[in-house]
């Protein structure tokens, strides 16, 4: 029997400051009268910003790992942490005038959303299957009651169940590929796993792409690729725009690290196997993505589509296998979130008490009553669909530069062909928004806190601001496989 | 005949086929949908235990507990979501679940 040894606590640091302080904010908002509530969000965005805080603090030069190897910091968990911390205070500020409009101004959103954001960072550090899968969890469970905490909503109780439903089948595929993996290994460890793989990868060749099958499917129903996407429009469309916001941008970073951390981190043996699977699944994701989002009139489906199309991109630039694929699909998985949060912030900015703007005819003639927004809202299209200045065509650029630099032009040029397709149905937002008669319903002009109008209007332009100096954000991405 | 480890994951693959399909053929009762969940992560849990005997390794038999753990959690916010659901839509029928489309 082996003497227990105090693991190194430190590395962990952030992620204890968050589970404290989301349990103190649990227990704070038990005591708050309604009209009181904004508190929560206060220390709400306290708890993530003090969460940013210990992140710098412990950031180290190099890796350091503990609690058995089973979890690790280094600058890519650094990195996207910050990522996922900066993401999720965007979120809370911009849903709050939503939640008070449609009387689901409630803690639990907070703290179901502090909770999935615990999940998440937990995510990105796991370098154990037990680790990924408990941080998997508890981001997939603490969204499914963020999806049905509108309760009075038939919609969104539908679209949690579906969600529920899939989610739970997606975990499951992954816990019978985790499960054999095991057996053939015997470490749940992704760095032993490493090494035995190689080893094996000569006599079972077999039933390791059987596991790796069931892997890389969960892995591709919780990024939401072809042909396992089919909860993603649903859920974007049934869920209170506030959570959409939410379940759209942050935990997309968690799925990426997730697929690093498994694909890159410990079947790196097996890359010939899985980049076959992902060049199949991306391609599959951009063209089904971009064509059906065309035929969409509701504005959240459509940014599920696309979505679709993106997560086929953030693949390009994983199964290009290099250092460079890999820094190149962070740059677009990080910058694609951002570029998220401004579309569905504007989104929400629209709604007001009684009204709920969701269809793209409820954007006709935004650019009559807030020419301000209307350009944010413009540049956000801009940027998914891959316009220079912004930061979507620089994004897809490296993408392609690293498909092209593993000799698979011609997988280059169907993402390119896929994005013109994609181009018609941003530019038909921006048509609508110019060009088109406002509606009667939609003549008032926004009323919306001063905080959230600056925040959106930085974030919009911070698209434009990363797209001609990219070098502000790509220079960590590049570290982070360095 | 003694058990061998090969005839725990052929039981654990037709567990976890017939949990599989009573999520994808099942269009009556969304209990039986949240039933299936739970076969499949017991097929999953079974395999575990399976190998981990075999492999003379304890970290197969913890991580089957964290399953357990989470599967609880699971079930306990399925069966929620049920609750709200029901009360808004008054059936539990998967056929009728389809206010969405497209």
């Amino acid at each position: 029997m082996s003497d227990f040894i105090q693991p190194n606590l430190l590395p962990a640091l952030p992620e204890m400051v968050m589970l404290a302080m989301t349990c103190l904010v649990l227990v704070v908002d038990l005591f708050l009268p309604q009209e009181k509530r904004g508190f929560t969000l206060l220390l709400s965005v306290l708890t993530l910003l003090l969460t940013v805080a210990a992140v710098v603090f412990v950031a180290p030069a190099d890796s350091v790992s503990s609690f058995g190897d089973s979890f690790v910091l280094d600058q890519f968990a650094v990195t996207l942490k910050i990522a996922i911390c900066l993401v999720s205070i965007l979120v809370f500020i911009y849903s709050r005038d939503y939640l008070i409009d449609h009387d689901i101004y409630k803690g639990e959103y907070y703290v179901l959303g502090l909770f999935a954001t615990l999940g998440m960072l937990i995510m990105t550090s796991a370098h154990s299957f037990l680790m990924i899968y408990l941080g998997l969890e508890l981001l997939s469970l603490s969204l499914y009651a963020m999806i049905a905490f509108n309760r009075k909503s038939l919609i969104a109780s539908e679209s949690a169940m579906k969600y529920f439903v899939l989610g739970a089948m997606a975990s499951g595929l992954l816990l019978y590929g985790i499960s054999i993996f095991y057996g053939m290994t015997g470490t749940l460890n992704i760095n032993q796993l490493a090494t035995v793989v190689m080893a094996q990868s000569e006599q079972n060749p077999v039933a390791l792409g059987f596991a790796l099958t069931f892997i890389v499917v969960g892995l591709s129903f919780k990024l939401g690729a072809v042909p396992f996407h089919m909860w993603l429009p649903d859920i974007y469309q049934g869920s209170p725009t506030s959570v959409t916001l939410f379940i759209g941008t942050a935990p997309k970073i968690a799925g990426f690290a997730m697929a690093i951390r498994l694909l890159v981190d410990g079947l790196s043996e097996l890359q010939v196997d899985w980049s076959q699977m992902l060049m199949v699944l991306a391609i599959a994701s951009m063209a089904l993505g971009n064509i059906i989002a065309i035929a969409q009139t509701n504005f959240k489906r459509m940014l599920a589509y696309s979505t679709i199309s993106h997560v086929g991109f953030i693949l390009l630039g994983i199964l290009a296998g290099n250092a460079n694929g890999y820094s190149s699909a962070m740059f677009y998985t990080l910058t694609y979130a951002i570029t998220a949060l401004v579309a569905f912030g504007i989104l929400i900015l629209l709604n007001r008490k009684g009204f709920e703007a969701e269809n793209i005819s409820d954007l006709s003639g935004l650019n009559h009553t807030n020419p301000w927004y209307a350009a944010m809202l413009a540049i956000a299209m801009f940027s998914m669909a891959g316009v220079p200045p912004t930061v979507g065509f620089y994004a897809k650029l490296t993408v392609l530069q690293s498909v092209i630099s593993v000799d698979m032009v011609w997988l280059a040029v169907t993402a390119v062909l896929f994005s013109v397709i994609g181009l018609f149905y941003y530019l038909r937002i921006v048509k609508v928004m110019y060009f088109d008669e406002s509606l009667e319903e939609q003549v008032t002009s926004i009323k919306q806190s001063l905080d959230v109008k600056v925040l959106l209007s930085v974030n919009g332009l911070s698209l434009i601001a990363l797209g001609i100096f990219p070098s502000l954000l790509m220079a960590y991405c590049i570290q982070a496989f360095g | 005949m003694t058990v061998e480890l090969s005839h725990y994951l052929i039981l654990a693959a037709v567990l976890f086929s017939i949990s599989m399909a009573g999520i994808v053929i099942n269009r009556k009762n969304i209990i039986v949908l949240l039933m299936s969940i739970e076969l499949m992560l017991l097929a999953v849990n079974l395999n575990f235990i399976a190998f981990s005997h075999y492999l003379n390794d304890l970290a197969g038999q913890v991580f089957v507990f964290f399953i357990l753990t989470v599967a609880a959690a699971e079930a306990a916010i399925g069966l929620a979501i049920l609750v709200v659901l029901f009360r808004n839509k008054r059936s539990i029928n998967v056929e009728d679940i389809s206010e969405m489309k497209g």
